[in-house]
């Protein structure tokens, strides 16, 4: 719009005398495309405001009191934040639980991802109904419906102990409800959904040049070589992206372990989510002052691991155009 | 944030690139290439084969579902499962599905309104600190919703909004999905300028040019903002589970956790005929979409 409208003036004004008016006309303009600006932003203000920033204020504030809903909030200084990290034996384990969540099950994903997006990426006989398959469980995957398959299929009489069973194994685990392998079939479902990464990973290779692969073919690379040597360097933007969208999408994984565990996060807290136990502490103990301060330590986690990905990123994460 | 930008240009997303390899006739190639269908074929077996199983499952007597049979089909076709998981609570599904249908319908119509005339600022208006707002507006999209959950829902409450749908649907007519804003931003970049600068010079304002340029060339993004917006509200469970507790008002995901505690282990056909019928809106959507759905999450990372 300035292009358009300062070729006219040049157009129209070659004496200085006649600038001002054609100015004052432009700034006029500003003036009430600034009001507009602001009028078309004023549902987004709101929101801000009162569903965003004020809450998060709030929420900060309610982490130093004791609120509970039904009294109202008394300081409390740093307790909250002491008694998590000196006396909370469930806050410490859903921290293990999560992180061994989040670090086995987004590697796993992205590889399996990463791998089924290089064999589907070439032409060949209903690879578009392939790629539907592939991707189709992470589309239900976070549904209700598929936690309380995975309940029945892990269930002490699942389908799975019935197969196995018949397999001649007479006492197999009983999954969803052994502390040792409850979060390792949640970390399965996660790990079953890597159709979205793998989407992202296809559009990312569709953007190798063609004319690297020929090349290498002509020096006789192996297709390990070329995977490793021009595939890999080239889409670890892509990588970077998935493992960025997939780390803060899994610390907040909540439905499957409150499903899977009937909201608990048992048995002996082994699917005990950080998420879940939010919810517990804040909507069924009402103890929404210590909920409150939980959830700022789930933002600073957060905040830290996805920092640390930016800053580890330098040293893997290679951009064709040198990073812009 | 810039690893919300897209990774590439938009592309048809469902044809593969031919092999850079030529001079090999195309029936050995075939040849070569059946260890790679097997291997393909068989992982797209088992990568669906538990959802085909509930769905089989869901016509077996629960004697059937537990005997270790290795038929996905029934012996016996046991459709009472349907009729008894439908009225198998206090209300009917019909209620249940009638009520995520009305809380999806409001989300989406909220998203594309509020999110599109943001954007249409962001993209097109110049006003005092945009690109501080611009920058805010990124920052929230990464934001963990436990950040702002407590006091949401303390004011809420103090509203008398906790047991209805508002808190559902009110705040997406206040643009807080800001993922949509910044969707509708990339595309708006993308229709040509002169277009608002004819309209200008005939004299039409930001609310016309709007109303009667942005919006509808925006349509093709509008179209993925609704999908989306459908796909996660349908699936939302956490919010509806926390403002929810009048069973009138259910949603199918609460519906289905009650039918889970109340019958508890002793109703599995039922169970799971409900918890089939329920993926159908999501798998009817991605039939119908599949193209808007995958480009959205190609080029943006939407989350799918």
């Amino acid at each position: 719009m300035t292009s358009l409208l300062s070729r006219r003036t040049a157009g129209a004004g070659p004496g200085a005398g006649e600038e001002p008016p054609v100015r004052r006309r432009r700034n006029a303009m500003h003036a009430s495309e600034g009001r507009w600006g602001y009028l078309f932003l004023t549902p987004w203000f709101i929101g801000l405001a009162i569903l965003t920033a004020g809450p998060m204020l709030v929420s900060l504030y309610y982490s130093f009191t004791d609120f509970s809903l039904l009294s109202s909030a008394n300081w409390v200084g740093l307790d909250n934040y002491e008694r998590m990290f000196t006396e909370d034996d469930r806050f410490l384990s859903s921290v293990a639980v999560t992180l061994t969540y989040v670090f086995v099950s987004v590697p796993l994903q992205l590889a399996f991802a990463l791998m089924v997006a290089v064999l589907l990426n070439r032409a060949m006989r209903g690879v578009s109904a392939y790629r539907a398959l592939y991707y189709l469980p992470s589309l239900l995957g976070g549904s209700v419906a598929v936690a309380v398959l995975w309940r029945q299929v892990f269930g002490r009489e699942g389908v799975v102990n019935v197969v196995l069973r018949g397999l001649g194994w007479e006492n197999p685990p009983t999954w969803i409800a052994d502390p040792d392998f409850a979060l390792w079939t949640l970390i399965l479902l996660r790990v079953w959904e890597f159709g979205s990464p793998m989407v992202i990973f296809l559009a990312g290779l569709r953007q190798v040049p063609a004319e690297y692969y020929e090349a290498a073919h002509v020096d006789g690379a192996s297709a390990l070589q070329r995977f490793f040597k021009i595939t890999l360097p080239i889409i670890t933007p892509v990588i970077f992206l998935n493992a960025i969208l997939q780390l803060i999408g899994a610390f907040q994984a909540f439905n499957s372990a409150f499903i899977v565990s009937g909201g608990t996060g048992g048995p002996s807290d082994s699917t005990l989510f950080y998420t879940l136990y939010i919810y517990i502490e804040g909507f069924t103990s009402f103890r929404m002052g210590y909920a409150s301060a939980l959830a700022w330590v789930l933002l600073g986690i957060i905040a830290l691991f996805t920092a640390i990905n930016f800053a580890l990123s330098r040293f893997w994460v290679h951009y064709e155009d040198g990073g812009r | 944030m810039s690893t919300l930008t897209a990774p590439g240009p938009p592309g048809p997303a469902t044809d593969g690139r031919e092999s850079p390899r030529t001079g090999r006739g195309s029936a050995t190639r075939w040849i070569r290439r059946i260890p790679l269908h097997l291997l393909v074929a068989l992982g797209a077996i088992a990568m669906v084969y538990p959802v085909v199983w509930m769905a089989a499952s869901s016509l077996k007597p629960d004697s059937e579902i537990f005997s270790g049979s290795a038929s996905l089909l029934p012996e016996v076709f046991r459709w009472e499962n349907y009729a008894e998981g439908w009225n198998g609570l206090r209300e009917p599904f019909e209620t249940f599905y009638l009520n995520s249908f009305i809380i999806s319908a409001f989300a989406v119509v909220g998203n594309l309104l509020t999110c599109s005339m943001a954007a249409y600022a962001f993209a097109r208006l110049r006003f005092r600190m945009r690109a501080i707002w611009f920058a805010v507006m990124l920052g929230t999209i990464m934001l963990p919703y436990h950040a702002t959950l407590i006091p949401q829902y303390t004011l809420f409450y103090e509203l008398g909004w906790v047991n209805s749908f508002l808190p559902l649907t009110v705040p997406k007519f206040l643009a807080t999905d800001a993922f949509f804003i910044f969707l509708f931003v990339q595309f708006i970049r993308g229709i040509p300028k002169e277009l608002d600068q004819a309209a200008q010079i005939d004299g039409a304002g930001p609310l016309r040019i709007y109303t009667t340029i942005i919006f509808p060339l925006l349509r093709p993004a509008l179209v993925t903002g609704a999908i989306f917006t459908i796909i996660w509200t349908y699936n939302d469970f956490f919010s509806q589970l926390i403002y929810i507790s009048d069973t009138a008002l259910y949603t199918v995901p609460l519906a289905l956790r009650m039918f889970l505690d109340t019958t508890g282990e002793s109703a599995w056909g039922p169970m799971l005929a409900m918890s089939t019928l329920s993926l159908l809106p999501l798998v009817l959507m991605f039939v119908l979409f599949q193209r808007q759905i995958v480009e959205g999450i190609s080029t943006t990372g939407l989350k799918g």
